[in-house]
């Protein structure tokens, strides 16, 4: 193994948080190394408008994504089960290359709410201990949401999201979300245009009681220059966002906000197709010495380093950890441990409305990523659990991204899935109906029996144990999304379809049937060692000089798309470094 | 620490080059990488006979998804669309060799949660399956191939297939019946270059308007009917000659 000159940072992944991370740490001095496994992937290069547009390519084909073959994870319901890998992508979609999730996402921007970071505190005030669930092991983060909320404005003003503010310091505002946190200034762009049926979603929603708001989007509604200097064009509503490269420069990712302005820093560089095998820990097993990495000729390499930023996507946070005998492998038999611990992902579930199509035409295509209109009345605990007996919730939109036709031409229930009947039933509904894949875009909370761990019997390419994911849904899980349906098909009904047809998330958790690709936990903060991986600044409580960034952290999972949470983590853990670690490097939280 | 060996190597730097992204590792400092023509536009299938059905196969393959999606006055069918020609492409190139799958073992049955355990590629399950659905069209129709029953009787074996009473040797016919399904229906629908979609027919079909990149002038056109013509990647309906006069694509 060749070594290669000493770095002051190392980070393993270049997404969003590794180029957050990139960027800050560089511009406080250092000198910044970014290992990322995938190829390098750019606007002008990758994403022609010419050829982007290409739904079997993208979509289906998954031109952008990473292969199973390189890297997978098996998956059992429970832990009785012989786990198994999973050989094609069904459930989630897992990035590679630089950008990561970033790139394929639809950017939709949310925060999460001030109650969902105090959540086992909020809950067992409002309703005693005893509503919990047994099993569930959700717990408090550790930080807060008005500790979150400069930085959550930083990463909005670095993307230029699209919205309109529901609460300005406290203020409720007329047409915005009214149960956000409040937060310290409006977006920094208006909100995008909407289509005619997020349009009538809303007049629905309003008539039935609830308040509609547009999605928080990071596609953009107006040109916009962010404070690097760098920017983005409006979006163009092609209906082929999530998945695919944005050929517009209108989709916030790191491509079109950070790694423009990062790659001119003389500090930086980026290594790409560049796997890194484990982190390098010394003697004491307390301090990590840098990473090793494998490059495309099979060469394996040190990089030594004083600090290490674990940046990859979630499940691969966990195993870089296990694999590097960082923490405690959790042990569901005991309870002991914490890597692997408190893995959660989303609770999905629609409805599907088929409207008359001589007075309703939608033309679904003409969309956006994160275009809708949505309500918050059942996030979180906006709404009053007690006598729903569950805990946990979403929010409810027409937010549909795209009319493309393999993927989008939604029938009926009863229709044959083919013959004349399927083929009359696509041509009848396809411009008069309404169908958001993640209508209900529900929390999963955390449970005891449920978590990662390493494989005994499947490996990947470089002989290294996969991570076996052990998930299925809960009771809870079930009412909720049975709950919430039933309030989103409601809303459907009422914007005059008829026929609606609901889809809750019943039985058990499939691999096979996508959900959503926001995989959440598994390295998780807190304030107790014992029951997290990551101190409140997502710092190994074993290892000091090694921060590991990202939806690995999530003690559970709320209502809402992970990113916009994920980025704020990423800027507050950027500060706690640059104003105290630095300073005085070694553990920011005393045990 | 050992070093990766000669064979891990080679599947390593082969794995990076799946799609048309072929990379190897590099440094990059400065500024953003950029090379002239570095994008990878799509390759339009050649027309021409078949690249991985037998005769007899596709004839048999365009039987089947012209009852999966059967012609009618307004629409064509699978087979005149191009939906075997499609999946012919399809089995012929990375998708037929389930290129990027992971391929490793031991080959377990599993719970339908935890998806496909197949050890066999979808080139493979095809050609089984076609066999498969000859056989049991012999054996219920009198000695009959599936190209030479009469409609009702190919839907009746094309049901049997979805319902997972055709056994096709070694593969999970449900599943099979997934993937062709899937296929057919990319065929009919996936941009014109691919082979299948001829004409943009399925498009038109829906009102879908294909490859176009800007909608910005009808997001706020609301329940309006949308009335251009659909573009692919490679052509545009109006770019032919003897096209129906009148048609405008309006911008």
């Amino acid at each position: 193994m060749r070594k290669l000159p000493h770095k002051d940072v190392a980070i393993i992944g270049l997404g969003w948080t590794g180029a957050i991370m990139a960027h800050g740490l560089a511009e406080a001095g250092l000198d910044v190394i970014a290992i990322e496994r995938g190829p390098w992937r750019d606007t002008a290069s990758d994403f022609s408008p010419a050829y982007a547009p290409d739904e079997l390519r993208y979509h289906i084909r998954h031109e952008l994504f990473l292969r199973p073959a390189q890297m997978t994870l098996t998956f059992r319901n429970d832990a009785r089960q012989t786990a198994l890998p999973i050989r094609d992508w069904g459930a989630f979609m897992l990035g590679n290359g630089v950008g990561g999730g970033g790139l394929h996402w639809n950017a939709e921007t949310w925060r999460f709410l001030p109650s969902d970071f105090v959540l086992k505190s909020h809950l067992t005030e409002r309703y005693g201990a005893t509503f919990i669930p047994k099993g569930m092991t959700i717990q408090d983060w550790g930080v807060t949401y008005d500790e979150l909320e400069p930085h959550y404005d930083r990463f909005e003003y670095l993307c230029g999201t699209a919205g309109t503010a529901g609460n300005l310091k406290g203020a409720i505002q007329p047409g915005g979300n009214p149960f956000e946190g409040p937060r310290s200034r409006p977006y920094p762009t208006p909100a995008q245009k909407q289509p005619f049926s997020a349009t009538l979603f809303a007049k629905a929603a309003g008539e039935l009681g609830h308040q509609a708001f547009p999605q928080p989007s990071g596609n953009m509604s107006q040109a916009y220059t962010n404070p690097l200097g760098v920017t983005l064009g409006p979006c163009t509503f092609c209906g082929h966002c999530e998945w695919f490269g944005c050929g517009n420069y209108s989709k916030a990712s790191p491509q079109t906000t950070i790694l423009p302005a990062l790659m001119r820093l003389p500090n930086v560089a980026a290594r790409d197709n560049c796997e890194v095998l484990r982190i390098l820990l010394d003697k004491t097993g307390k301090r990590a010495t840098g990473v090793v990495f494998v490059d495309t000729d099979g060469e394996e390499w040190e990089q030594p380093a004083d600090l290490v930023l674990s940046c990859a996507f979630t499940p691969f946070n966990v195993q870089m950890l296990m694999l590097s005998g960082v923490g405690r492998i959790y042990d569901p038999a005991t309870k002991q441990g914490t890597i692997g611990r408190n893995f959660t992902h989303q609770v999905v579930s629609t409805a599907q409305a088929f409207f008359d199509p001589k007075t309703h035409r939608f033309n679904p295509f003409i969309a956006s990523g994160a275009i809708g209109m949505c309500i918050d009345d059942f996030n979180g605990d906006n709404f009053d659990h007690g006598p729903l007996g569950f805990v946990g919730g979403g929010y409810l939109g027409q937010v549909q991204t795209n009319g493309r036709p393999i993927e989008t031409t939604p029938v009926p229930a009863g229709t044959p899935t083919w013959g004349a009947k399927w083929k009359a039933a696509v041509k009848e509904n396809y411009n008069s109906s309404v169908y958001a894949g993640s209508g209900v875009h529900a929390s999963f909370y955390a449970y005891d029996d449920v978590f990662l761990d390493l494989d005994p019997t499947y490996s990947d390419r470089f002989g290294r144990p996969l991570m076996r994911m052990t998930m299925d849904f809960h009771e809870n899980e079930h009412r909720m999304s049975a709950y919430l349906t039933d309030r989103y098909a409601e809303i459907l009904k009422a914007m005059g379809a008829r026929q609606v047809d609901k889809l809750p998330r019943t039985g058990h958790y499939n691999v096979a049937d996508y959900q959503t690709s926001h995989l959440c936990g598994g390295a998780v903060m807190g304030t107790d060692p014992n029951t997290s991986a990551v101190n409140r600044y997502q710092q190994s409580w074993d290892v000091s000089n090694l921060f590991v960034i990202g939806a690995s952290s999530f003690p559970q999972n709320a209502g809402y798309n992970p990113t916009g949470t994920v980025a704020a983590l990423a800027y507050w853990t950027l500060e706690a470094i640059t104003s105290q670690y630095l300073k005085r490097p070694g553990p920011l939280v005393q045990t | 620490m050992r070093n990766v060996n000669r064979r891990e190597l080679l599947s390593g730097t082969a794995l990076v080059m799946f799609g048309t992204m072929a990379a190897r590792a590099r440094t990059v400092q400065g500024a953003i990488p950029w090379a002239p023509a570095a994008g990878a536009p799509p390759r339009p299938v050649l027309s021409g006979p078949w690249h991985f059905f037998t005769p007899a196969e596709g004839r048999t393959v365009e039987a089947i998804v012209d009852r999966i999606i059967p012609p009618d006055p307004e629409a064509p069918g699978g087979k005149d669309i191009g939906c075997a020609v499609f999946i012919d492409r399809q089995l012929a190139g990375p998708f037929g060799r389930a290129e990027g799958r992971y391929a490793s073992g031991p080959f377990l049955t599993g719970t339908k949660e935890q998806g496909s355990q197949s050890r066999f590629d979808p080139a493979a399950q095809y050609r089984a399956a076609i066999r498969a659905v000859d056989a049991y069209s012999k054996q219920k129709f009198d000695g009959h191939a599936f190209v030479d029953l009469a409609a009702a009787d190919q839907d009746a074996v094309v049901g049997a297939i979805e319902a997972g009473t055709l056994p096709i040797e070694d593969i999970d016919t449900k599943a099979f019946w997934t993937m062709l399904l899937k296929n057919t229906r990319e065929g009919f629908f996936a941009d014109p270059l691919y082979g299948g979609n001829h004409d943009m027919a399925g498009w038109k079909m829906l009102g879908f308007p294909g490859a176009r990149y800007d909608h910005s002038d009808w997001i706020d056109r609301h329940n309006e009917p949308y009335p251009h013509p659909p573009i692919g990647i490679t052509e545009a309906p109006l770019w032919s000659p003897g096209r129906p006069s009148g048609v405008s694509d309006g911008r």
